[in-house]
């Protein structure tokens, strides 16, 4: 109990994935213009990455360890994400009319947000077992989710705010996450 | 394709639409492995490697993948490649390997490659998918190790390993942690925003004095 507590809080603020990982900064820096569409994205995001963490744990105990396919990692894990994504689109569309306007838009490009990549290759590097791995993902996207809608807060004043014209767009973005990041920074102390 | 229209295609992707710093395609690489320039240049080259291959082989099959199911042949294609630079590099630069860490699978989902493969390689013939590959790699390894080399010397005083700032400078350690990466692209962005306005200008008034 007391380690998954430790993961969550090491993904969520230690090791937040866009602050200090830079993992998942595409759509960190072009789906963060609202805070409603941002926190979307992160609602999907949270919803693939759980999934995909379970999937991929299940692929490489299951499949590529038995047959000493672990080089395969990457093709497969891309993959099963691919796929992930697919299925998840085609049954939203089926079940919730509402949840997939919401969310659908944003679907397709979770496929490269290298994030789920990314948790997918990070718990089978740290050894994460089943629900290790599946909180591990949770809690990344949730620190990811956090980042954008703090971030698209931000920017959602700077729009209305006069800024010099060469700092206005992503030089302007780029530095204020860089502001953010630092703030991220002071829970260096929480996990040893 | 004529050799004028080859070179067309290498400086575009070099200069004039820079992936990294023209296009902002493949921003999570050009942050992380950022802190020293010879990380920065392995990081680039590595990309540059794939993106020749994966548009050689996107180019060469495009008329036979049919419309709709070529996003997943374009990331098998990537992936492919991406293994076997990983699997390359981990044999002959256990180093770059290392320090590069989780990067290396995850050039699979550069933004660049896709982009890529999509917009130029499914449309052109090989050969000048391969330029296209060649010279959108080396402008990210040239804004790659731009970035990089920023933040070694004023982040740790070295450049490719070596001291070249004077013994009583104090490196400004912020610059190497992942805030810097940040504080510095944007910087970096600033810097190429302000050229670049200032090359449009000269040209409008130059445009206007013709007239």
């Amino acid at each position: 109990m007391n380690s998954l507590m430790m993961i969550v809080i090491g993904s969520v603020l230690v090791n937040n994935f866009v602050m200090s990982q830079f993992l998942g900064i595409c759509p960190f820096l072009g789906v963060s213009k609202r805070t409603d569409t941002a926190l979307g994205m992160g609602m999907a995001v949270t919803f693939v990455m759980g999934t995909a963490s379970l999937l991929t744990y299940l692929v490489e105990t299951f499949l590529l360890i038995p047959l000493n396919l672990e080089y395969m990692q990457t093709i497969a894990f891309i993959l099963v994400i691919a796929v992930l994504v697919q299925i998840v689109e085609m049954v939203l569309k089926k079940i919730s009319r509402s949840l997939y306007m919401a969310l659908g838009v944003y679907l397709p490009l979770i496929t490269t947000n290298c994030a789920v990549l990314g948790v997918a290759v990070l718990n089978s590097r740290e050894g994460y077992n089943l629900i290790e791995s599946v909180v591990n993902g949770v809690s990344a996207a949730l620190g990811f989710t956090l980042a954008i809608v703090i971030f698209a807060g931000i920017r959602e004043r700077l729009a209305s705010s006069n800024m010099p014209k060469w700092m206005d767009g992503f030089p302007g973005a780029l530095i204020t996450a860089g502001l953010m990041s630092i703030a991220f920074q002071g829970f260096a102390g929480l996990v040893h | 394709m004529s050799k004028q229209k080859l070179s067309t295609v290498f400086m575009n992707g070099l200069i004039t639409e820079n992936p990294t710093l023209r296009l902002l395609l493949g921003m999570c690489p050009t942050l992380a492995v950022s802190t020293a320039a010879s990380n920065g240049v392995g990081m680039g080259l590595a990309t540059t490697v794939v993106l020749i291959f994966s548009n050689l082989t996107i180019s060469a099959i495009r008329n036979i993948i049919p419309e709709k199911v070529r996003i997943p042949a374009f990331v098998v294609a990537i992936a492919t490649f991406v293994t076997i630079v990983d699997l390359l590099l981990k044999a002959f630069i256990p180093v770059l390997s290392k320090s590069l860490g989780i990067y290396i699978p995850l050039i699979v989902v550069n933004c660049i490659i896709f982009a890529r493969a999509e917009s130029f390689a499914f449309k052109n013939p090989p050969l000048a998918s391969m330029v296209d590959g060649l010279s959108m790699g080396l402008g990210f390894t040239l804004a790659l190790t731009i970035l990089s080399s920023m933040r070694e010397i004023i982040g740790n005083g070295t450049l490719f390993g070596a001291q070249i700032m004077p013994a009583s400078y104090v490196p400004m350690t912020l610059v190497v942690r992942p805030s810097g990466g940040f504080l510095m692209l944007g910087i970096l962005l600033l810097l190429v925003n302000a050229v670049a306005g200032m090359f449009e200008k000269r040209k409008l008034a130059k445009a206007e004095e013709e007239n």
